[in-house]
């Protein structure tokens, strides 16, 4: 094995370094940042034969671009569906290739998702912030932001031909433009009206979308008073209402304490749906009790559990791969 | 103080002691992640103190909201005899020259001089409440009476890391480049991002802070090598 070296011909913004995320330091102001769909980043991980808790690198809408300066590296896109091209084929997202010396890869929004994640088989020469890759977005802090121009290293890069071709896609994730909730933690502080029209009504997902929450358009929804309450934790998944009355979603790089109020916490096992969504889809929320949110967790750790090990195994070899279509078939949902 | 529970999605639970600011509430709050963080409850993944409430983060795969609120409620049984161990940190600030954006500001809105409103940010008995907002940005209460202003209408940005700020009764030491709508009063090289795996910040919820003044040769000085951020 040797080492492969990259040159990064485009990104977009928002694109970063990501592990599974940097837990334990919300008391110090530091959310756990990390993939924007956790399953996704998992799933481009495990397709390589590595832990799910690897680096990858997400990409946002404005896409990457990348050319092979040497070496050959093995590597998976997964997330929404992005469009992938390689050295002249037209693939999609969900797919793992091998890129060799002189090749190029882009990967582009395709018909629908937020973010894909890429993954290599070998080790980003990359920082870490507090023993995580994971990027906070807001300080740069981590693995970083990755930039046009730059070049990326990878260490005991590996060519894997077994693992190369489709991945499985967890479509058990989608939320079909329905994100469940618990009410609260500050719903008290809403009249009964906007209680009802957050729960009845579609909201749009705004362009204020990044890596800090996403920002909707659609009724306003009222307190009962002109407020000022104490700053308060949040989490990921916190649904704030700012003074105008408009919802926003707080997602992977959320501040972790507010003073806005929350008029509900979209349940973890939906968030990772909901970053997929675009600018201008809709969305509704639906209320579950907290019994029933905990249920949801486990339902949706089971799932994962089944479905990451399925496409952890290898391929196995071109005609192994051609006995095993016959035998296999459908999809995993 | 008798708490009210709120659960927090699948994986935490609200615990608040009061709706308003208060002393008393701050103190069961400090008193209660003291207490957690000694009884290992299981399946708690972190907490995260803030004013008046304490969020319980959890993992749902091991426990739930229920069973988490049974164990704080046995904690706060004999809330009162856990010993808070309360640090006591110094935070070292340059007032001078350009560090002081909104010194004059203030002086002129609180009817004081320039050194007036030094002299009462130094004399303040500041404790570190919570954080937020941003890595290591700790809100600390405590700025007297006399340079309490409130937030302006306009954020001035790109104010560099280490700036000392007031707002209200807050004050807090920035540590990443950051717009912000709070009253500029000096420059701080005390580092707050610590780069220790054991203490990757400098202060701990609770704890006492003293500002202490320095003088813009000692300020040079003391930031080489890179002061937050």
């Amino acid at each position: 094995m040797a080492d492969a070296r990259l040159k990064v011909t485009f990104a977009g913004p928002l694109v970063t370094v990501q592990d599974a995320g940097r837990f334990g330091h919300m008391r110090f102001g530091v959310p756990a940042s990390g993939p924007m769909d956790r399953l996704s980043h998992a799933a481009a991980n495990v397709a390589l034969g590595k832990p799910a808790e690897g680096s990858s690198i997400e990409i946002s809408l404005g896409g990457l671009m990348l050319e092979c300066l040497s070496g050959e590296i093995t590597l998976s896109v997964t997330g929404g569906d992005f469009t992938v091209d390689h050295a002249g084929a037209k693939l999609a997202s969900w797919t793992v290739l091998t890129l060799r010396k002189g090749e190029k890869l882009a990967i582009r929004a395709g018909r629908w998702g937020s973010w894909a994640y890429l993954a290599f088989a070998g080790q980003m020469d990359i920082p870490q912030w507090l023993g995580q890759s994971a990027t906070h977005s807001m300080s740069g802090f981590g693995g970083g932001t990755i930039t046009s121009g730059q070049e990326l290293y990878i260490q005991e890069a590996a060519v894997i031909e077994t693992r190369e071709g489709d991945i499985l896609q967890p479509e058990y994730a989608d939320i079909k433009g329905t994100a469940r909730v618990v009410m609260g933690p500050q719903d008290q502080h809403f009249e009964q009206a906007a209680l009802d029209t957050f729960l009845s009504k579609a909201y749009a997902l705004s362009e204020n979308y990044d890596r800090m929450g996403v920002r909707l358009n659609g009724e306003t929804l009222a307190m009962k008073a002109a407020l000022s309450i104490p700053s308060e934790p949040i989490v990921r998944g916190s649904v704030q209402v700012a003074g105008d009355g408009a919802p926003t979603v707080l997602l992977a790089d959320h501040q972790t304490t507010g003073g806005y109020p929350k008029i509900a916490t979209v349940v973890s096992a939906d968030v990772d749906g909901l970053v997929q969504m675009r600018h201008r889809d809709l969305l509704r929320f639906k209320a579950i009790s907290a019994a029933e949110s905990v249920d949801e967790a486990r339902r949706y750790a089971v799932h994962s559990k089944e479905y990451l090990d399925r496409i952890s195994e290898p391929r196995g070899t071109l005609e192994q791969r051609l006995m095993g279509e016959n035998l296999i078939g459908g999809v995993f949902s | 103080m008798k708490p009210t529970f709120k659960p927090v999605a699948d994986h935490a639970v609200l615990v608040s002691f009061a709706t308003k600011i208060s002393d008393a509430a701050n103190q069961s709050v400090v008193a209660l992640d003291h207490a957690i963080a000694q009884a290992q409850i299981k399946g708690v993944r972190e907490t995260v103190p803030a004013f008046v409430n304490i969020l319980i983060s959890f993992d749902p795969l091991v426990t739930d909201h229920q069973e988490i609120e049974a164990e704080v409620n046995k904690l706060l049984i004999n809330l009162q005899n856990v010993s808070a161990k309360v640090g006591h940190k110094t935070v070292q600030v340059c007032y001078e020259g350009d560090f002081g954006v909104h010194t004059a500001e203030v002086a002129k809105v609180c009817g004081i001089s320039e050194e007036a409103v030094i002299n009462a940010h130094l004399s303040g008995d500041y404790h570190v409440v919570m954080y937020g907002f941003a890595p290591g940005y700790a809100y600390m209460a405590g700025v007297p009476e006399a340079i309490q202003v409130p937030r302006k209408s306009t954020p001035t940005r790109d104010i560099p890391a280490g700036s000392v700020y007031i707002a209200s009764a807050q004050c807090l030491v920035s540590t990443i480049v950051m717009p912000t709508g709070w009253s500029i009063l000096g420059r701080s090289p005390t580092k707050i991002l610590l780069d220790d795996p054991k203490q990757p910040f400098l202060f701990d919820v609770g704890d006492r802070v003293t500002f202490e003044r320095i003088d813009l040769a000692t300020y040079d000085r003391l930031s080489k090598g890179g002061c937050n951020g």
